[in-house]
């Protein structure tokens, strides 16, 4: 059994005009040590996976149904007592910005202090050696001077150091970070990723990337999910999505990255944009986007217009379209024929 | 290019826009009377600039798309807005087809400010809410041409809507009403309403998703071959670079340090911290090439550090690199280049 298990989540925001179903009928998992990633543009739903797993959804949001399931145990409809036992120890999370995660009026040392005495009985002088333990461990050069600072001393790379660090004072067994370097220049980022990725494999850790930058992606993980509208529409190993990707909207991603195409030529676009979540398309919400509704006889797919696809398993990923499934079910068709 | 026949100078040889010294400083410490403070008895005046540039020398040629790149805080986005007239420089000369024009009057500027336009970063920000697509168009076109009748200005809108992919029948509607894609395109249509031949986009994509980021570079590609325009492009993503840019310029603490074509800076940076900078793109391919890491982080532009900015964190640095700035000079593969050590030879 994975230590983390996700099934069927709804997440929903009541608003005035009703509900915006923010996430639908999303399923994954995560073993001890797996590093995970989350790729989608922003509104597909990414960072409200990430939040839903430790209950953060703020009102008018709420988790209209499914399972979280963690090491055995639900955390949906969890008592904020219990759940307590779980944010922040046994999974915590590193937000986008470090510029707003810190709090301005404690010193470091304060702030990580605060953090251990919420979760073990332990004195303050030991506290204090924990947490200087942990600046260690992120590589801050002279961590006994940080541990009085305030956060405004430091610099972003370095905040985001600290952030490391208190995510990892109580030993998670995983850490879900969203976005942890957008914020930041590309050399400090690929500091950030590579501490964050040594430190994943060094205590095996569980890692959720939460970013929108397949490069990333393909440079951390192990297995990703793509996001579209609400819903899980690819997933599998990192490497074969990034290779060889089924899903015709990760296909348009990876191939409209300025890397994909020789350099001065039109690069591949996806036309349109993400719909709103409250005035989704029927069928396969990607349709009107898709370059693959017809098909290549060029007679029309019903099924993208009015029935939501189900995930159909290819190699060692899954993809939820109507056109993988059919390409599947056309080539088994002969095997069998051959077989008898 | 037919407006250039009537110039003195061959077209070959003039560059469009040459930037020559350009400083800019901003100060820290608000005015005069808030720069006096008491010390030991005395009245100083105590005086902090952020120097946000300091002596950029660059040439843009006609036709070209010029990427200046850099990690924030490096001064590109300085540059774009000191060549647009949008903030004065300290020190030193902007020239616009032979012509200096960093000393001009707001009215003799305005011819200028006609050849010369900008897209901004933030689709949600430059778009005033205020007022309606259309409005936003006609405005201007309107001071630019002001013998235009109203009929032309509003054919002209719907041409420019048109060419950026903007159904010309929602003039009426508000920015707010437009995703940021599309906001960006109607950025993008205000620059060309008053057909420009030189643009400067400053970090133009980064605020948009990834779909929309090929829509949109996509569109200034075909805007460029259509009206044959120039561009200064800031960025902060090689990728883009890579893809976009004919010549790429890379600036580090307010300094060029190294200027050269696409072509020749991706296959084979000179400068150390060009070499840092490439190293650290995450990329799609598992094969990646071990990132060269740096020693501590960007100095703050208020105590510049003495000789080369870079010394600090350069693995080539040496004493001379600590006293002498180094001055751009011309390498063998026709990039430029302000490096001791590539002079020197020590590096590749």
């Amino acid at each position: 059994m994975s230590l983390l298990d996700v099934n069927h989540l709804d997440v929903r925001f009541a608003l005035r005009g009703g509900d915006v179903r923010a996430l639908r009928d999303v399923c994954f998992s995560l073993d001890r040590g797996e590093r995970l990633g989350i790729v989608g543009e922003s509104g597909a739903g990414k960072s409200v996976a990430a939040f839903s797993l430790l209950n953060l959804i703020a009102k008018p949001g709420y988790i209209a149904g499914g399972s979280i399931c963690f090491d055995g145990q639900e955390l949906i409809g969890l008592s904020d007592r219990k759940l307590r036992k779980v944010r922040g120890h046994r999974m915590s999370m590193i937000f986008q910005d470090p510029m707003m995660t810190l709090n301005p009026v404690l010193t470091i040392g304060e702030q990580m202090v605060e953090c251990l005495k919420a979760h073990r009985r332990i004195s303050t002088r030991e506290a204090r050696s924990i947490s200087l333990n942990k600046l260690q461990q992120v590589q801050i050069p002279s961590p006994e001077a940080r541990l009085d600072q305030y956060p405004h001393e430091l610099s972003g790379g370095m905040r985001q150091r600290v952030i490391i660090a208190i995510a990892l004072l109580l030993d998670p067994d995983v850490i879900i970070a969203d976005e942890p370097t957008t914020a930041l220049d590309v050399t400090i980022q690929a500091e950030i990723m590579a501490l964050l990725l040594e430190l994943c494999e060094k205590h095996n850790v569980g890692l959720i990337l939460i970013t929108h930058d397949l490069g990333v992606v393909s440079q951390v993980t192990q297995r990703m999910l793509v996001m579209y509208a609400g819903r899980v529409i690819e997933q599998g190993p990192t490497r074969e999505i990034i290779n060889d990707p089924q899903h015709p909207y990760t296909q348009g991603l990876i191939n409209a990255l300025p890397q994909m195409a020789t350099p001065g030529s039109r690069l591949n676009q996806i036309p349109g944009s993400m719909p709103s979540l409250s005035n989704l398309p029927s069928g396969c919400a990607f349709h009107p986007r898709c370059a693959f509704v017809e098909r290549a006889d060029g007679s029309r797919r019903q099924a993208c217009h009015d029935q939501v696809p189900e995930f159909v398993t290819s190699g060692n990923c899954q993809a939820a379209c109507h056109m993988v499934a059919e390409m599947i079910e056309s080539e088994r068709i002969p095997a069998e024929e051959q077989d008898r | 290019m037919n407006s250039t026949a009537t110039s003195p100078v061959p077209e070959t040889t003039q560059p469009l826009l040459a930037l020559r010294g350009l400083e800019k400083r901003f100060s820290l410490c608000g005015d005069f009377l808030e720069q006096l403070q008491f010390k030991g008895g005395k009245l100083v005046r105590h005086q902090e600039h952020v120097h946000a540039i300091n002596g950029v020398d660059l040439e843009i040629q006609r036709g070209e798309a010029l990427c200046v790149v850099g990690e924030s805080g490096c001064g590109k986005s300085t540059v774009a807005r000191t060549v647009m007239g949008l903030i004065t420089p300290t020190a030193g000369e902007i020239h616009y087809a032979g012509q200096r024009i960093d000393d001009l009057s707001t009215r003799q500027l305005l011819p200028y400010r006609r050849r010369m336009q900008m897209i901004f970063q933030n689709p949600y920000a430059s778009l005033n809410p205020r007022m309606t697509i259309q409005q936003t168009l006609e405005e201007p076109i309107r001071l630019h041409h002001p013998d235009w009748t109203a009929q032309q200005v509003k054919d002209k809108v719907g041409e420019v809507m048109q060419s950026v992919g903007i159904d010309p029948d929602w003039g009426a509607r508000y920015g707010h009403e437009f995703s940021g894609g599309q906001r960006q395109r109607i950025a993008i249509a205000r620059a060309l309403a008053v057909d420009p031949e030189f643009i400067v986009a400053d970090e133009p994509i980064s605020a948009l998703d990834v779909s929309i980021q090929a829509q949109v570079l996509n569109l200034l590609m075909e805007a460029q071959q259509r009206h044959n325009l120039t561009y200064l492009f800031i960025t902060h993503d090689l990728a883009v670079v890579e893809h976009f840019g004919t010549r790429v310029a890379v600036m580090y603490l307010g300094r060029v340090c190294e200027v050269a074509p696409t072509a020749t800076l991706f296959a084979r940076p000179r400068h150390p911290y060009t070499q840092a900078l490439m190293s650290a793109i995450p990329r799609l391919e598992d094969d990646r090439p071990q990132h060269i890491r740096l020693e501590g982080e960007v100095p703050t532009p208020v105590h510049l550090p003495s000789g080369c900015v870079f010394h600090g964190r350069c693995p080539h640095a040496k004493a001379r690199c600590r006293e002498e700035v180094p001055a751009l000079i011309e390498t063998d593969d026709g990039g430029q280049v302000a490096c001791h050590a590539v002079e020197e030879g020590r590096i590749g």
